[in-house]
């Protein structure tokens, strides 16, 4: 049987692990090697890293971190964060990467999916898609949350799979930080609708709420950041506590 | 000397580091001569069938790989290409499994069937040596191949069977990525090396 992963995220910027809340407060957390080897020995099943590096020298920065990480451990993991390009697509994965994430690049140019699945397959094409509830609607946001569009959240999740994306992780921003649990209404209709696999992202705050969201919203995997950053969630606990509840995952 | 064939296909770094962990003489190539000279060789892939059938076309190395002797071991879709047939882009493949690849229904599970799985081993194997059966192993697959003569092992997709390994003669062939399989999935390698 399929097993639910337990996927940790690291934020890096300039090639250094991060921790902060909301882009600011930033305190170094260390090499992406040594959390990667961390995480990877605890249990993860898979790992994301989003680049928040701003510079002209992302590119270079990033190639060599995923070549880094890529030697160190031997579980898959995504990069994500400002990627854009085809070519570096190409270059990320190519130096070991298993999945590129796209977020803002494709809302305005959604053809870069299709481009990318077709070249790399759709497995290597994660769209994440960040949403939030306006009182009516769920609407996409880009640029790391700062930036409305007109895109409707469903609407938006549906078409990239179309396109050829081959996993959606989608973050929700009402929950994201709030350790209230993952948005359960979403994530359930999100699951029905499209095929590919769903990550979960946002709002992740104790064991119970990978439960519900694996049990209620049938997703295929849970993301967390700093629950796992912190320790205040081992990822060993909490998939005993998963296993102990009917939940396929790998010890 | 293990060839590595790298006919630019995504996943050859990841295995080139797998085999650097295990301290195995390796050598990423697309040399028919160099391929031919190794002791074990290597077929990793990712990405279309199509596309990665006319590399092997273009770099002269689709009749290399059918008549090879030595062991062979197909990663992915590396296993996939060593099919008749694929209905990826409707391809015909190097022809060493008499059985043709197929896309699994998004009707009756996730597509891509992407995550840790069960390997139940059903014809013991020198690839899964030491390996105990039901092992996870990573996979990241939309095709499949079903069960067929040459399967080895199977895994489950939502209540598919597929091919989670075959062999044929030298031919070896798993669908899952030892490579990202932790622990297991370099063992597998490991012995593939060692005992094939």
């Amino acid at each position: 049987m399929l097993c639910k992963r337990i996927i940790p995220c690291l934020d890096v910027k300039d090639g250094r692990v991060v921790k902060g809340t909301n882009f600011v407060n930033l305190i170094d957390a260390g090499s992406p090697v040594e959390l990667a080897d961390r995480y990877s020995k605890e249990g993860a099943d898979e790992l994301v890293f989003l680049d928040i590096t701003a510079s002209a020298e992302k590119r270079k920065t990033l190639v060599g971190l995923v070549k880094d990480v890529a030697k160190a451990i031997r579980i898959p993991f995504t990069v994500g964060g400002g990627i854009s390009e085809l070519h570096d697509i190409e270059l990320l994965l190519k130096a070991g990467a298993d999945k590129i994430s796209l977020n803002s690049s494709i809302v305005k140019n959604p053809e870069l999916i299709t481009k990318a699945s077709r070249q790399f397959g759709s497995q290597a094409v994660v769209a994440a898609i960040d949403v939030k509830f306006n009182g009516s609607d769920y609407k996409v946001y880009i640029k790391g949350g700062r930036e409305k569009t007109d895109l409707i959240a469903m609407e938006w999740c549906r078409r990239v799979t179309e396109l050829g994306a081959g996993e959606i992780l989608l973050t929700s921003m009402d929950r994201d930080g709030t350790k209230e649990g993952y948005d359960l209404k979403f994530l359930k209709e999100l699951s029905s609708v499209v095929s590919v696999p769903v990550i979960a992202s946002g709002g992740a705050g104790k064991k119970e709420d990978f439960l519900r969201a694996f049990k209620e919203a049938d997703v295929d995997a849970c993301l967390a950041a700093s629950l796992f950053h912190f320790n205040i969630l081992p990822i060993k606990e909490l998939k005993n506590y998963l296993k102990e509840n009917g939940i396929a995952v790998r010890i | 000397m293990v060839a590595l064939i790298d006919y630019g296909s995504g996943n050859v770094a990841s295995v080139a580091n797998a085999l650097a962990e295990l301290k195995e003489d390796f050598r990423i190539t697309c040399n028919e001569v160099e391929i031919c000279k190794a002791d074990k060789i290597i077929f990793p892939g990712v990405g279309e069938a199509s596309f990665a059938i006319r590399q092997l076309h273009m770099l002269n190395l689709f009749s290399v790989l059918r008549i090879v002797k030595k062991p062979v071991l197909g990663i992915c879709l590396g296993l996939q290409l060593m099919a008749d047939h694929s209905t990826e882009g409707n391809v015909a493949c190097l022809g060493i499994f008499p059985v043709s690849v197929e896309k699994f229904d998004p009707g009756k599970s996730k597509v891509p069937h992407m995550g840790w799985n069960d390997v139940d081993i059903k014809y013991s194997s020198k690839l899964f040596s030491e390996i105990k059966n039901a092992e996870r192993f990573y996979f990241a697959n939309s095709y499949y191949i079903p069960l067929n003569g040459c399967t080895t092992a199977i895994t489950d997709n939502n209540g598919i069977p597929f091919s989670s390994a075959m062999e044929k003669e030298n031919f070896y062939g798993v669908q899952f990525h030892p490579e990202k399989s932790g622990d297991a999935g370099l063992k597998l390698l490991k012995n593939f090396i060692e005992l094939c």
